[in-house]
């Protein structure tokens, strides 16, 4: 299969234009010895044969629409309305790129600076990027920003070891090579007390997840003061879907606040395409990467939206740029828009709702089952940790061989403390008669 | 295309809903007062304002859909709806990316595949497919070769050489890995220049990032040459895989020596731009880096037989990186490029790379009488031409992209590469028709004409899109970054 328009005729035309004898003369400038490799690939399939095959794969997953699922950990099965699919699939956003010709991309710039407004609605903040890859590269990009904001005189990061470990992981692998100290591994244990006895004036930003990777809601107003005490910046990573509810990170004085959009109307889709969100403080505007659309007019007076700011980007600055970031993640952010312009206010209150009275009705009913104890004894949101007599890959196996449930997340993997712990997640998607079969299931295995 | 559209806020109205959600069916729990928040500024429209408002947005942008989008160095080819479809399927599309490995057997055979695929297709012995992006892939890869000669106890390296034509994301991926940018200038011919390459190599590079067939369009003519001396020098040769296209079955970079290369998937393997992402970056790697990749990759943990298919597992290379990346890179894009190579096979990868060279070519030799070519041999999949002319001073490549725009065509990459005044950068793709770029060479030749005749007309141009030239300076200076607090409706009350 092939989607090339060329027919015998045109191609000898063309080659004649081209005062070339064969196509195959078009790469005389290439070594011979390497020219034209026999490529060892499969065989051309027809569109039909290669639907068939993937057909099988995809139906050797289990997946959430026959499984019940009860794995969070940063990516969460929830209600997508229809509308959104079939709005991404149309061509004009789909086959669109980059809005580099504002005069023919108001379509993608208006969406990107609603989605802006609606981030920085969402997290209380006064400003919103157009997105970065996902969770975990917009928090070290937080860290890039805080080091740029100091100019590089602060290199001291503090994360606690209850953000997401792939997101630690991910802070780890960026910023081996600039020189800063990264604090909050070596003690997995520590709470927000012992985390804010290491801050100091060398502290460029103090990073915390809220509701953190255990489940529980942070209680920042504490920690803020002592962080802006010593002049450094406060970064909170955040479920978006918990501030439809809860209190927004802005308003108890976060200076960044950023997190996984996936739950905002985006497929799991096995860890990716998600889109990482990012927002600031208005004075901190000119030290955050990542692309961003301002509003202003045309020549005639019009409003229409522009990228600016662009002198930040590398494609300006080079080797001085902010970050080498240069795509964002254009459709993820078109289906967030999508989202929460269907849910509105309301909508997504609503749906806060669901999520946390179903976690609490399901923690409520585990913590009665003998050999089972709920350990957040702060408040939760939609997810809590579950302290079980028995492996957690030992209960997955039954749950899901013998009931048919895709159970939590076993902690032991990122915290040695948490032998026989599991993340257990709730959203609209679960029934009661989902939850009560995980219980009973809990209870019996 | 349609005009103008109101924000979203503008058209909200209190009181509307876009979708009914289940009442509990659990009992309700107290929630703490002191955690709820006091209102939530998002707009209350109906699922028709949802999609009236987007539908009429989407009319505003030019797409490959819509028409010839030859933007250089990005590769709009038709975007196979198939590749759609197969993203979307449930096993696909609902698997969570934490799932045990034997529960996802489905996700993690196509991984491995994949990464069989690009190995082959690169000349490469490994590959990571957890970048999100060309860029990211590019960070990655720097990453690696700083870890490589550290590992090495070879601490005295830190510097990458970049020739000048390179992308932006190159120096920017070189400062973020915390190495030095030495830039090397182009020669006379569009080559890397060979002799200021010789006189920076030492000690201290960790190796040289090139771009092949370069930002121009143009073939390395030297490309073993320049392999050489920096292998020589102890360094490693990375090669941003953005111009793939050009290449695919035709030459393996690994075969000659490249040690690391990202590929585009949304460009080489047609994933599509979504209006700026998501992209996918895997990268491959030679020999030398394969213990460096970023954890984890995708592996056979158990090998099957007859009766049973092979397990396959997470494995964490020895000098890993580190992962780059949450979950398992961007897994829907890795489907539709799977999807995309194993429909071409090697015989359709390899057309696909010679009719984009042809139709560059072939659009080229249309209009080099008219417009100045810096470099004058054969090109590639692009090329680039000069966008002003003596007898026009006060025309600007910026006044011809945007007069394009008037006979439906998008413009082509403006003002890059840096080392071609007034550049035009243009990459038609191999999707695209001989009546199309007949069309579109007319109307450049028209455009040429007009400037000299009829400046003004390029100068006021676009005359018929939604807006005319928008005012960046105004959009920087007042830094209006969300919908104005004037549009916004008193804050309701939230209903409970």
């Amino acid at each position: 299969m092939s989607y090339i328009p060329h027919t015998d005729a045109d191609r000898k035309t063309m080659l004649e234009a081209c005062n070339t004898k064969s196509i195959a003369d078009l790469f005389s400038m290439i070594p011979e010895q390497h020219r034209f490799p026999d490529l060892d690939l499969p065989s051309p399939l027809s569109e039909l044969e290669i639907l068939q095959e993937l057909q099988e794969l995809s139906e050797s997953n289990a997946n959430t629409t026959h499984y019940p699922c009860f794995l969070g950990a940063g990516a969460y099965y929830h209600f997508i309305p229809s509308l959104i699919n079939h709005m991404l699939l149309r061509g004009e956003n789909l086959t669109a790129y980059t809005p580099y010709q504002p005069e023919i991309s108001q379509g993608t710039l208006q969406t990107m600076f609603e989605f802006q407004s609606m981030i920085s609605a969402l997290t209380g903040m006064e400003v919103a990027n157009s997105s970065h890859y996902d969770g975990a590269t917009s928090t070290a990009e937080a860290i890039i920003m805080a080091v740029n904001h100091f100019r590089g005189k602060r290199t001291k990061i503090i994360v606690s070891p209850t953000v997401h470990p792939q997101y630690r992981q991910v802070i780890n692998t960026y910023t081996k090579g600039m020189g800063l100290t990264v604090l909050g591994e070596e003690n997995l244990q520590a709470d927000t007390d012992d985390l804010i006895t290491q801050l100091d004036d060398n502290t460029a930003i103090f990073i915390i997840q809220s509701p953190n990777f255990l489940g529980t809601v942070e209680d920042i107003e504490g920690i803020k003061n002592a962080v802006h005490d010593m002049g450094a910046l406060l970064c909170v990573i955040t479920n978006p879907i918990s501030l439809g509810l809860f209190k927004p990170p802005g308003e108890y004085g976060a200076d960044i606040v950023v997190g996984e959009g996936q739950p905002l109307g985006i497929p799991m889709s096995y860890g990716g395409p998600y889109l990482g969100f990012f927002a600031t403080r208005q004075k901190y505007v000119r030290k955050m990467s990542g692309r961003l659309v301002g509003e202003t007019v045309d020549k005639r007076g019009k409003r229409g939206y522009v990228l600016t700011l662009t002198p930040r980007e590398q494609h300006i600055r080079r080797d001085k740029a902010s970050s080498n970031i240069c795509t964002n993640q254009g459709l993820m952010v078109t289906a967030a828009t999508i989202y929460l312009s269907t849910m509105g206010k309301n909508g997504l209150k609503h749906l806060a709702e669901l999520c946390y009275h179903k976690a609490h009705y399901a923690a409520n009913k585990i913590n009665e089952l003998p050999g089972y104890s709920v350990i957040n004894n702060q408040p939760f949101f939609n997810e809590f940790t579950v302290s079980c007599e028995k492996p957690v890959t030992e209960l997955n196996k039954s749950l899901f061989d013998n009931y048919g449930l895709i159970g939590g997340y076993n902690l032991e993997n990122d915290y040695p403390h948490l032998e026989n712990h599991m993340l257990l997640a709730f959203t609209e998607m679960l029934s009661v008669d989902d939850i009560d079969s995980l219980v009973e299931a809990l209870g019996a295995i | 295309m349609k005009n103008s559209e109101p924000t979203i806020y503008d058209i909200s109205s209190p009181g509307r809903k876009g979708v009914n959600l289940p009442i509990p069916d659990v009992p309700i729990e107290d929630i703490p007062d002191d955690l709820l928040r006091k209102d939530l500024n998002l707009p209350e429209l109906t699922q028709l304002d949802v999609i009236r408002h987007f539908q009429q947005l989407s009319q505003l942008n030019h797409s490959i859909d819509s028409g010839f989008y030859p933007l250089g160095s990005c590769t709009m080819k038709y975007n196979p709806r198939i590749n759609e479809d197969a993203a979307r399927m449930p096993g696909f599309l609902h698997s969570h990316p934490l799932q045990d490995i034997n529960t996802i057997q489905g996700n993690l055979a196509l991984m491995y595949e994949l990464q069989e695929l690009l190995k082959e297709i690169g000349g490469f012995k490994g590959v990571t497919l957890q970048p999100a992006a060309g860029a990211h892939g590019e960070l990655t890869g720097i990453m690696m070769m700083r870890d490589y000669h550290l590992s090495r106890g070879d601490t005295a390296r830190n510097k990458i050489l970049i020739p000048d034509s390179a992308h932006g994301t190159n120096p920017a991926s070189t400062t973020m890995s915390g190495l030095e940018v030495i830039e090397i200038p182009s020669d006379s011919r569009g080559n890397v220049d060979l002799d200021i390459l010789k006189s920076k190599c030492g000690d201290d590079v960790v190796g040289l990032m090139i771009t092949n067939p370069n930002t121009l369009g143009l073939f390395e003519e030297q490309i073993k040459e320049v392999v050489k001396i920096i292998h020589d020098c102890g360094g490693l040769i990375y090669g941003d895989g953005a111009n793939m296209n050009a290449l695919t079955g035709i030459l393996r970079p690994g075969d000659i020596g490249f040690d690391v290369m990202h590929y585009n998937l949304h460009k080489t393997f047609s994933t599509p731009h979504g209006g700026g992402g998501p992209g996918s970056g895997p990268v491959g790697v030679s020999e030398k880096l394969v213990d460096f990749l970023p954890a984890p990759i995708i592996t056979i943990i158990e090998e099957g037989d007859e009766d049973n298919p092979p397990l396959f597992g997470f494995t964490t290379p020895k000098h890993t990186i580190g992962r780059i990346k949450a979950f398992n890179g961007q897994f829907g894009v890795l489907v539709r490029a799977y999807t995309y190579i194993r429909i071409h096979g090697s015989s359709g990868l390899r057309s696909n790379s010679e009719h984009a060279v042809l139709n560059a070519n072939y659009l080229r030799s249309k209009i080099e009488k008219t417009y100045n070519l810096p470099y004058k041999r054969a090109c590639l999949h692009e090329f680039v031409v000069e966008g002003c002319w003596q007898e026009a001073p006060n025309i600007h490549a910026l006044d011809i992209s945007k007069r394009l725009m008037d006979f439906g065509f998008h413009p082509p990459t403006n003002y890059f590469p840096l080392i071609v005044r007034e550049a035009l950068m243009i990459e038609p793709t191999e999707t695209e028709s001989k009546e199309t770029l007949d069309k579109f060479a007319d109307v450049l030749l028209q455009i040429a004409d007009e400037a000299k005749t009829d400046p003004q007309v390029l100068i006021e141009a676009p005359h018929n899109t939604p807006n005319a030239r928008l005012d960046e300076v105004q959009a920087a200076r007042q830094l209006v970054l969300c919908c104005r607090p004037a549009y916004l409706p008193e804050p309701e009350p939230m209903q409970t």
